[in-house]
């Protein structure tokens, strides 16, 4: 019985098992080893040096709140954007879906120009700011809204099947009990979303951790202000300082996985928190 | 045995393919605001090579900030020539790929620099900020574009003129820095490349002037209209040499190093310098510099071997990891 229920109907573990390591060593692992590599080649006091120099840590942390707040913005509304569109019907519905997965497939450095273009104080939106002291390209809120465009299909498309899922019964359950709808939305919706919101805005966050393209044009790259991480590695890149470069790499590449790591916990203890 | 027939006949097929006229594809490896001047150039040189040597010759160009250029050639672009912005970032695709032999600089006239260019300030019609000489732009309430020395060949240019013009004016390096600082406190956007700091403050509306290389200004001039900027050139300026020279490892792999050669030597022959000239370079023959001298202001002009004893010294002081740069946005 137990030897039954181990063994699967269809055979090929062991050779998918073996593929599925073979390509992903060839594909995520072989790279990344590479940058450790490159990386052992420093001393420690020259690793630290070059990961704790206060241009970088400005950076770490222009990368990590833009992304948080970013991520954040894009946890409530990419969930109102993933409802409508599973729930309601409406005209050209197929195409507002359709538009969701645009900052997918648009190259980066194209989102980076056509933002800076609308956002810049000559551009549609800029020009309308700009009498009132506002600037957006080239500031902080430029950096967060280039990471706000990049992080949303990750949430919209991460709830979106899970939505599907929801039995509307138990929404109609809940109004025939009495509860008011603020507590169906609170105690009965959410809670079943939980661990899709998590793991969507967990992935916009560290999408846009590593993001490139589009910052560069609407940043203003400056060091201590709106300088990014990658815009660092690329500075180094280009002073030929190879190590350095890798070394700041390590320290991103760590850290995104050991914040990945945590959200997958997360997501766990929220499913089985949720599963009564 | 077959395999040697075989051999024997390929390269048999290939002798006689260099006794007929060939197809020959070279690739030049340029700076930002090369684009259109190599653009001329390349169609001449090919004419040119034509008539004397029946080879049909097609030139590729490649362009970007300086040292991602120079980078790309080290990390293994087949380049058979760099034209660059800067002799510190031929230096290491020879010090450091081996690609070029050590004393590239004296392989061509004058510095291996066919052309000479210098540094000027482009502002909006009309110079609402009044905008005259370098003191002007460390003024509170002026907005001036430069890229980052750092990524940018240009804007290293414009750092150490700025630099050495406080220097001379305000009496040490000290004052200088102190100088340059205000400067770049003043400086709202570090784009990566030449080209686009001119993106930046043309297009973009950023900025009351932008820093940039004078054949760049006259070009953003000539193609946005004289009736939106206008150039305001300062009383000292550093004179920018950029090199040109053959990757020879790869050109002698690919079998273009005479083309190689002479595509760069080209650039020295009347035609050549008149191109030049005719992008707003500045020739360095005689000739063509006092057919084109009618379109520059006067302006004085120091090398960086007299201010800053070469590149490889001002590199190390000023822009490598903290340098003079990196000190002054820590502390802002």
């Amino acid at each position: 019985m137990s030897t039954r229920s181990a063994r699967s109907i269809l055979p090929g573990f062991g050779l998918s098992l073996g593929f599925t390591i073979a390509y992903l060593s060839l594909i995520v692992l072989l790279p990344l080893s590479a940058v450790f590599l490159k990386t052992s080649g420093m001393t420690w006091a020259e690793f630290v040096a070059a990961v704790s120099s206060p241009f970088v840590i400005s950076a770490y942390k222009v990368s990590f709140f833009a992304s948080l707040a970013a991520a954040s913005v894009n946890a409530v509304f990419g969930l109102i954007v993933a409802w409508v569109l599973v729930r309601y019907t409406f005209p050209a519905k197929k195409i507002v879906d359709a538009l969701v997965d645009l900052p997918f497939a648009l190259p980066t450095a194209v989102a980076g120009i056509a933002l800076t273009t609308i956002y810049a104080q000559t551009g549609w939106i800029g020009r309308w700011l700009a009498p009132y002291d506002i600037k957006i390209a080239y500031t902080p809120i430029g950096v967060f809204i280039a990471l706000t465009f990049i992080g949303l299909p990750f949430v919209v498309r991460t709830l979106q099947p899970v939505i599907e899922e929801l039995e509307p019964e138990l929404e109609e359950a809940s109004a025939t009990l009495g509860a008011s709808r603020f507590q169906t939305v609170f105690r009965v919706i959410l809670p079943q979303l939980t661990p899709a919101l998590i793991a969507g805005t967990a992935m916009a966050f560290a999408r846009s951790l590593g993001e490139y393209g589009s910052v560069v044009f609407i940043g203003a790259n400056l060091p201590m202000k709106t300088q990014i991480v990658p815009h660092v590695i690329y500075e180094k890149l280009e002073q030929y300082d190879y190590r350095g470069a890798t070394a700041i790499a390590t320290v991103m590449l760590v850290t995104s996985f050991v914040l990945l790591l945590l959200i997958n916990l997360l997501q766990k203890w929220s499913r089985r928190y949720n599963k009564i | 045995m077959k395999f040697k027939r075989l051999f024997a006949l390929l390269s048999a097929v290939a002798l006689a393919g260099t006794a007929l006229a060939k197809d020959i594809e070279l690739l030049n490896v340029s700076y930002d605001p090369t684009r259109e001047l190599y653009v001329d150039y390349n169609a001449a040189f090919a004419k040119y090579w034509k008539a004397k040597t029946g080879d049909t010759v097609s030139i590729k160009q490649s362009h970007g900030g300086s040292g991602k250029q120079a980078r790309s050639v080290i990390d293994g672009l087949r380049a058979d020539v760099v034209t660059l912005a800067l002799a510190g970032d031929i230096d290491p695709i020879s010090e450091v790929a081996r690609l070029i032999p050590a004393d590239w600089q004296k392989r061509l006239p004058h510095n291996a620099s066919p052309y000479t260019s210098t540094i000027v300030f482009l502002v909006r019609k009309g110079n609402p900020k009044a905008i005259k000489d370098w003191d002007d732009l460390a003024k509170p309430g002026v907005a001036v574009i430069t890229p980052n020395p750092k990524t940018s060949g240009g804007a290293r240019w414009n750092y150490l003129a700025a630099w050495e013009f406080a220097k001379r004016k305000l009496g040490g390096d000290e004052q200088a820095k102190g100088f340059v600082a205000k400067l770049l406190k003043n400086v709202p956007v570090l784009d990566s490349g030449a080209r686009g700091a001119t993106t930046t403050f043309v297009q973009r509306g950023i900025g009351d002037v932008l820093i940039s290389w004078e054949n760049e200004a006259y070009l953003a001039l000539k193609e946005f209209g004289a009736d939106k900027f206008e150039i305001v050139t300062p009383s000292l300026s550093i004179l920018a040499e950029p090199p040109v020279a053959v990757v020879e490892k790869v050109a002698k792999k690919k079998g273009t190093l005479a083309v190689a050669t002479a595509y760069l030597e080209y650039l020295y022959s009347a035609e050549g310098q008149d191109i030049a000239g005719k992008h707003f370079y500045r020739p360095i023959d005689p000739k063509a510099a006092a057919k084109y001298a009618g379109q520059f202001a006067p302006i004085q002009l120091f090398t960086i071997d007299e201010a800053f004893g070469g590149w490889s010294k001002a590199q190390k002081i000023h822009f490598a990891d903290g340098g003079t740069f990196d000190q002054i946005y820590l502390k802002q």
